[in-house]
């Protein structure tokens, strides 16, 4: 057990110090993986308060029938009777203006508007769900409603919501194709440095082989430095996308400040941080695994 | 214990290296194994490690059958017997002491162990203040007998060396032939392939004569 902890102790030492003796193509393959794994990274940082915004919306398709600022309660009710008898609409439900003040006044930043108001400027207003959801068929009805009395706008609100989801939906595939492409690349730039490895030190790994050494033994550090070398690649993309986010956030800052948001791009979770070094460095395992797999069968002895 | 079995090896695109040949040699024995060049003398030498396999016949080192061995377990027998290579296969980018440590990096032994196991083999070939140096600057004589530390620095019971005398001097010969005597004196099975009949003669012990891959044992009064 003491062995075999030596032994480990021993290639992950060998493994470092190969990396180090190798200074600066080892920092630059170290930084080679870091920038790759830093651009879906930021991706996913930028796509990320776009998911929680549309948590927040209703996507399923609705209309929202605003009525006149004159209207009354009487006619508000009788549109409600005719919403509801209409064969087309699944339910209607009825937002008072008064609850529209108060939704609107907990809204960041609008609290202090509202409260200089001296009338509610807002109308009553009915969210509408249709049976049938189709853009063509919803835009009709909308356009129908929109002729019915005490009616002054209709609005098929969930359609911008739709196409930003479709939007986010596209960025994350884009981001998974980047991300997969990205892995593979690492993958290949593990699997080049440690066949360079290999090839430099030939002799070495030959009279190991003629004087004993198992290939376990011989393997060991390789695997070592292609997860030294993937980890150290996530760490130095965590850093950049982290000083990255920091300086955009000064800026971002500036212009959320302006709108009274306390909006900021977030910084990725400790859990996530910590799953980017260890997927850096298990794809680098595999880029060695593989290169070793390849490379050290080369070399047999004589 | 080491015996041959009508052992054949024939290299992809050669004529045989070694023809059918027979012996066997006792623990603690001394032999010679004489021959022109490419009789088969190194090719003898690297079946009994298992470097290269034979290509019929079969080759049994301490009770194991080499041929019937897995490969995985070759390590441990490389272990047991220490080589000198013809071209002696040190490391030209480590020191002395790197080099004589290079096969107790992957036997199980404790650091300190170790280190004392390195040095004592340094002493034993009169290498020991000589620790830091490069193999590059070191004599002929010193680079032999540094590839003879570092064979035998994990005590192993057979020692094989591959003309280790071949491009020395008189005087450094003769200390390098002290160091085996020594170690075939403790009980150390070695095997010797040489050019140098006098050497042989010198010395003792049985000879093996290699002739285009076929081997015939000389008497060793013969031999005189
Ligand atoms: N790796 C190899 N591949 C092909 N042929 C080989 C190989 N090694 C040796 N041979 C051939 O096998 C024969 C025996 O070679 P070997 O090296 O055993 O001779 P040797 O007696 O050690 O010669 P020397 O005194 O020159 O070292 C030679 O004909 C040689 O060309
Ligand atoms: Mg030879």
């Amino acid at each position: 057990m003491r062995s075999w902890l030596r032994h480990h102790r021993m290639a992950f030492n060998s493994a470092a110090r190969k990396l180090a003796a190798q200074k600066s193509a080892a920092f630059a393959s170290v930084l080679a993986i870091g920038i790759a794994i830093s651009l879906p990274l930021a991706g996913y940082i930028l796509l990320e308060p776009l998911r929680g915004l549309l948590g927040r919306v209703a996507l399923e398709p609705q209309l929202t029938v605003f009525m006149k600022q004159s209207a009354k309660r009487d006619d508000a009710d009788a549109l409600g009777r005719t919403l509801r008898g209409d064969v087309r609409i699944g339910s209607a439900r009825l937002i008072a203006k008064e609850a529209a003040l108060k939704e609107l006044a907990s809204v960041e930043g609008m609290a202090d508007v509202v409260s200089v108001l001296a009338i509610n400027p807002l109308p009553d207003a009915y969210v509408v769900r249709a049976r049938d959801t189709a853009p063509e068929s919803m835009e009709r009805l909308a356009s129908e409603l929109q002729a019915l009395p005490g009616v002054e706008r209709v609005h098929a609100d969930s359609l911008w919501a739709r196409r930003l989801a479709s939007i986010a939906a596209i960025g994350r595939v884009a981001l998974m194709i980047l991300s997969t492409l990205l892995g593979f690349g690492l993958i290949a730039v593990t699997f080049n440095t440690i066949r360079l490895q290999i090839l430099t030190l030939r002799d070495e790994i030959e009279v190991s082989k003629l004087l004993g050494a198992t290939d376990g033994y011989i393997r060991r550090p390789y695997y070592y430095l292609g997860v030294l070398q993937g980890a150290i690649g996530g760490a130095i993309a965590l850093i950049i996308v982290l000083t990255g986010t920091y300086i955009m956030n000064l800026e971002v800052g500036v212009l959320a400040d302006s709108y009274g948001s306390s909006f900021r791009l977030p910084f990725p979770p400790l859990a996530d941080a910590v799953s980017v070094i260890v997927y850096a460095g298990l794809l680098g395992w595999l880029g060695a695994h593989l290169s070793v797999s390849r490379h050290l069968r080369d070399i047999e002895p004589s | 214990m080491i015996s041959f079995d009508s052992v054949s090896k024939r290299y992809p695109g050669n004529r045989e290296a070694l023809s059918r040949v027979t012996f066997s040699v006792d623990n603690g024995e001394m032999i010679f194994i004489t021959g022109h060049s490419g009789a088969g003398k190194s090719t003898l030498l690297k079946l009994i490690p298992a470097i290269e396999r034979p290509t019929s016949g079969s080759v049994v080192v301490q009770g194991q059958n080499i041929s019937a061995m897995k490969a995985s377990a070759l390590p441990y027998l490389r272990r047991s017997i220490g080589v000198v290579f013809q071209d002696q296969k040190l490391l030209h980018d480590r020191n002395v002491y790197e080099n004589v440590m290079l096969p107790l990096a992957f036997s199980d032994h404790a650091p300190k162990e170790a280190a004392r196991r390195a040095r004592a083999a340094l002493d034993k070939v009169g290498l020991l203040d000589r620790e830091l140096s490069h193999p590059i600057q070191l004599s002929g004589g010193e680079q032999q007998r540094l590839a003879i530390a570092r064979a035998v620095v994990n005590r192993p019971s057979i020692l094989i060396a591959d003309e280790p005398t071949a491009n020395l001097d008189d005087d450094s010969a003769r200390i390098v032939m002290e160091i085996f005597l020594s170690f075939h004196q403790v009980g150390v099975t070695i095997l010797l392939a040489s050019h140098d009949q006098a050497m042989m003669r010198r010395y003792g012990g049985r000879v093996f004569a290699l002739a285009g891959g076929k081997l015939t044992e000389r008497p060793a009064e013969a031999a005189a």
